[in-house]
């Protein structure tokens, strides 16, 4: 049970790094120089398994949008390659481009609807300019309708609806072409929490529906969690670290995945931070640790037994565990009275899952 | 009223209506296609042309540089090779129309320029032809614009057409010269610059009208 706590940086790659043959999309040596220098990727190299739902995250300029885009070549990489089932996408001609752009879905931050249609013409239109004949059109249109909840809207123009609803119609729009991959740059970023829980959702269920594989991109570390099955730190350019959502936020090994993810954290609280000290005050008084698990040893769950052994009036005073992908993971703040501490934690806990964090005087 | 003066008048505004929806069906038709051209031939648009652009670009330039009266004269042997006359209401059509060609493009052009980017991307990352976005995607976006410009048109035609008098070519603008100017008869200037107004007017809220009609942007 000791072990609960202990932070041993064991190297388990539960699920491995997509291997060639099931990665859906390769990136492989990825760099982009924008016209007038600007370094936006310096040559990448990683895969996005297939049937999953892959995260990108990193600061803004980062060089996020880039990385999606080369994969539908919106923006053309200036070396390197970026494999599509094997398939090099910067060789196709342009109807072949064509022809792979509609396996591809998208979605936007801002929907990018078309204005002057309604929202069935909006959705209908790709395949109407795919020749695709016009009862198939209507057919797949309603089925598209009734998937992301709008049939009441079919006939209303997006200036009509809400943010949530806007972004229903750009996932409807972008799977009608049947696509294997779904790509989103921070298509939840302009909707209210309520309207981003519930495309989240839609996400989610798409995604196990139509077993298609989704990369998105997101400011919001809570998507992450929510949804993604891999994350891939970006930085300037270059990846940080990238692997399973459990393993990346807990334990981040970057400095920018730290910087990322510290709202998640349950960082010390201001008022506890002005009133800690040093040095243990003469008459005993309170240490106050920091508890860090990272689902790593345990991940099924954190032992209430353990906290209760650290000594008979431990205090929890902050802090918080969640569960991904199957893994209990987070941070806890305990006070804890400095005479059990002694003969108490030093035993118990391993000083990688744990740190005194000060002491105080009186009890808190 | 006596019928004569009435038939002056019926024939003038008859000739204004046939000379500014001419020349506006004439200049609205190319200049959208020019607008289109100069829109899709630009650096960084769907056909990139950059000296093309720039030569359409500096030919339009010149006709909106040339003030009309100037045109029309300048204009004459052009005039006379296409309608095989240099007098009537044919012949205003075809220096009306050229001189409207070119402010009409560049109306238009703004319109287009205006159509989100992010449109355009998403329907590349749809798989769409270049020209289906253009017709499916830029035109639309652009229709309340587009409208409203050929209300912009209308009324500067029905101007530009007071001083298609100068070939002959009638109307109600040459009316009012020839009665109101040259022979003080201010009562028939009075009168056609009430029509004018009410036309001008009619036009105006006609096309407010339109514009709304087809914008589905709020
Ligand atoms: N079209 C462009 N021309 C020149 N520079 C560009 C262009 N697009 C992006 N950049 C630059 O490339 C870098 C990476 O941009 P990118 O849009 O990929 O960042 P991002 O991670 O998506 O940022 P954000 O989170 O703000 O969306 C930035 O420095 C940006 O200024
Ligand atoms: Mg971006």
């Amino acid at each position: 049970m000791v072990r609960e706590f202990a932070a041993v940086p064991a190297v388990v790659d539960e699920i491995p790094e997509a291997a060639p043959a099931e990665a859906h999309v390769v990136f492989d040596g990825v760099g982009k120089t924008y016209a007038g220098g600007v370094r936006a990727l310096n040559g990448v190299s990683f895969g996005i398994r297939r049937g999953g739902v892959f995260g990108i995250i990193g600061r803004s300029g980062a060089g996020k949008s880039t990385l999606l885009r080369a994969i539908n070549m919106l923006e053309r990489p200036t070396e390197g390659r970026v494999l599509v089932d094997g398939v090099d996408v910067a060789r196709l001609s342009e109807a072949d481009l064509m022809r792979l752009r509609r396996r591809i879905g998208m979605i936007f931050q801002h929907f990018n609807l078309l204005a002057a249609k309604t929202v069935r013409e909006n959705i209908g239109l790709p395949l109407k300019v795919a020749g695709v004949p016009a009862a198939e059109v209507r057919r797949r249109v309603e089925a598209l309708l009734d998937l992301v909840g709008l049939s009441d809207k079919a006939d209303v123009y997006p200036a009509k609806l809400s943010g949530g609803q806007k972004q229903r119609v750009g996932i409807a729009r972008a799977l009608v072409h049947d696509p294997e991959i779904l790509l989103c740059d921070e298509a939840t970023s302009a909707l209210d929490p309520e309207s981003t829980a519930s495309i989240l959702a839609l996400l989610r269920d798409i995604n196990a529906k139509l077993g298609l594989t989704v990369v998105l991109i997101t400011h919001d570390m809570a998507v992450i969690r929510a949804i993604c099955d891999e994350v891939l730190v970006l930085d300037g350019g270059d990846i940080v670290e990238q692997g399973p959502v459990w393993k990346v936020f807990g334990d981040p090994k970057g400095n920018a995945t730290r910087a990322l993810l510290s709202p998640l954290r349950h960082g010390l609280p201001a008022d506890l931070a002005a009133r800690l000290q040093p040095e243990p005050p003469p008459h005993g008084g309170h240490a106050v640790l920091a508890l860090r698990f990272t689902g790593e040893s345990h991940p099924d769950g954190v032992s209430l037994a353990n906290l209760l052994a650290l000594a008979p009036d431990a205090k929890l005073l902050h802090g918080g565990v969640d569960r991904i992908q199957g893994h209990a993971q987070g941070d806890l703040i305990v006070s804890v009275p400095v005479a059990a501490m002694r003969s108490a934690v030093g035993a118990r806990f391993s000083p990688d899952s744990l740190k005194v964090l000060g002491y105080v005087a009186h009890d808190v | 009223m006596s019928p004569t003066m009435f038939d002056r008048y019926l024939r003038a505004f008859s000739e204004t209506l046939t000379m500014v929806s001419i020349s506006v069906a004439i200049s609205i038709f190319i200049g959208l296609v020019l607008a289109v051209t100069l829109v899709a031939t630009a650096p960084g648009g769907l056909y990139p042309r950059p000296r093309f652009n720039k030569a359409v670009s500096v030919v339009v330039n010149v006709f909106r540089a040339i003030p009309f009266i100037i045109l029309l004269v300048a204009l004459l042997p052009f005039t006379r090779l296409i309608v095989g006359t240099t007098l009537g209401t044919w012949a205003a059509i075809v220096p009306l129309s050229i001189h409207l060609i070119a402010f009409y493009t560049r109306i238009a052009q703004v319109s287009l320029n205006e159509v989100d980017h992010g449109l355009i991307e998403a329907a590349h990352a749809m798989g769409f032809r270049r020209w289906h976005i253009v017709r499916h995607v830029m035109l639309p976006e652009a229709l309340p614009g587009i409208v409203g410009g050929m209300t912009v048109c209308v009324i500067a035609m029905i101007n530009s057409s007071a001083m298609a008098g100068a070939v002959g070519a009638g109307g109600l603008g040459d009316l009012a010269i020839r009665y109101g100017y040259e022979r003080y008869e201010t009562e028939v200037l009075f009168q056609i610059i009430v029509i004018l107004v009410a036309l001008v007017t009619t036009v105006q809220f006609g096309g407010e009208w339109l514009s709304r009609r087809v914008d589905h942007r709020r």
